[in-house]
């Protein structure tokens, strides 16, 4: 029996259905990763506790009005300087004795907070306070840590902090010892820890 | 005679398409690999905030998304007024606690404590409802959070 050849399937549709595939994808996907500010929120506390005493210089104070407005430590001022002050406040190591700070290069103003793990920023706003504010108030206030952090961490270890956190978070990449990394970011946190605290806004 | 016999009839032939669908397939298999489904459609305007100080948020399925802003053009008969939206619809600010329960129910028990809040609010919002949604936050014990901004100058949320 003589052999017949199977006809050849014309594949000249193929693009079609492919482009059909890609633009139903290209559609119904998005490319973007998500990322933004993390924060934690406080958990409430049922039983009514007394806040720890806290000395009034150890404390700076952020107000934001409705008008998008700055209102830091009883003065007016403009959002782009926040940064600058608030270093200059979490740096100021004004304190003495067991309070005194050997990390701080800050100018020592004993009327601002004796040490970076005293120094509490406070941030309060108004219900009208535009969200776009409010975020911009505290980017500049997590890059004034970030700043601070990685000073340290690159007096300390030679490199800056946030690249640190980011190994610590893709620690399958990471080249070194997990274990030292983790106690170096817990040592510069312990230097200059984060402590934002938010009041509910006023009505 | 010459071996590069010129063409009879002195025209050009025809490009062969015939990898044309390969190239397809690897445009296809691209956009397959590096993009995700969309699991909601917007109803609220959303214009993020800038930011430069961000993290970004690794693991999606560990994620609830909580939106606010306007409504759309497309739905301006809700008002004019900032809204929240939770999964597919409108919803109210007490509705909030009901939302992360659910999300954590539907989770692996393992994973329960790891989800985090991510807030995608509309730069116009004002803050009232965003204390409201954490202050549902707070006492939903869902206290990670991330508020989702693009990356930029923070400086021109200002402007």
């Amino acid at each position: 029996m003589a052999k017949r050849k199977a006809p050849e399937v014309n594949a000249g549709s193929m693009a079609d259905i492919a482009f059909l595939l890609l633009i139903f994808f290209l559609v119904t996907t998005t490319i973007e990763t998500d990322s933004g500010i993390s924060r934690k929120l406080p958990p409430i506390n049922d039983e009514e506790e007394d806040p720890p005493p806290l000395k009034e210089k150890n404390i700076f104070i952020v107000l934001v009005n409705g008008n998008g407005d700055l209102l830091v430590e009883d003065e007016k001022m403009e959002i782009k300087n926040l940064k600058d002050e608030a270093k200059r406040f979490l740096d100021n190591g004004g304190g003495s004795g067991d309070e005194a700070c050997n990390y701080c290069q800050g100018p020592g103003d004993p009327k601002s907070s004796d040490n970076p793990i005293k120094a509490v920023i406070s941030l309060q706003n108004d219900r009208l306070t535009d969200y776009g504010v409010y975020i911009t108030v505290q980017n500049e206030l997590v890059k004034a840590y970030n700043e601070l952090r990685n000073r340290e961490a690159n007096r300390l270890y030679g490199r800056d902090f946030t690249g640190m956190v980011k190994d610590y978070k893709n620690k399958a990449d990471y080249q070194g010892d997990i274990e030292k990394l983790k106690e170096r970011i817990g040592r510069i946190k312990d230097m200059f820890p984060q402590k934002l605290s938010e009041a509910e806004p006023k009505r | 005679m010459s071996k590069f016999k010129k063409n009879k009839d002195g025209d050009i032939p025809a490009i062969s398409t015939a990898s044309l669908p390969d190239i397809v397939f690897m445009l296809l298999f691209f956009f397959m690999v590096v993009t995700v489904l969309r699991d909601t459609s917007l109803k609220v305007q959303q214009k993020l905030p800038y930011a430069d100080q961000v993290e970004k948020l690794e693991k999606k399925n560990l994620v609830m998304y909580i939106y606010a802003g306007k409504p759309a053009k497309r739905y301006e008969q809700y008002g004019n007024e900032a809204k929240i939206q939770l999964n597919d619809k409108f919803a109210d600010v007490k509705e909030i606690k009901q939302f992360i329960f659910e999300e954590r129910q539907s989770k692996r028990e393992e994973l329960r404590d790891k989800l985090i809040t991510a807030l995608k609010v509309d730069e116009e919002t004002n803050m009232g409802l965003v204390s409201d949604i954490k202050q549902e936050l707070r006492e939903a014990e869902a206290l990670k959070i991330n508020y989702t901004t693009r990356e930029g100058s923070p400086l021109k949320n200002v402007e």
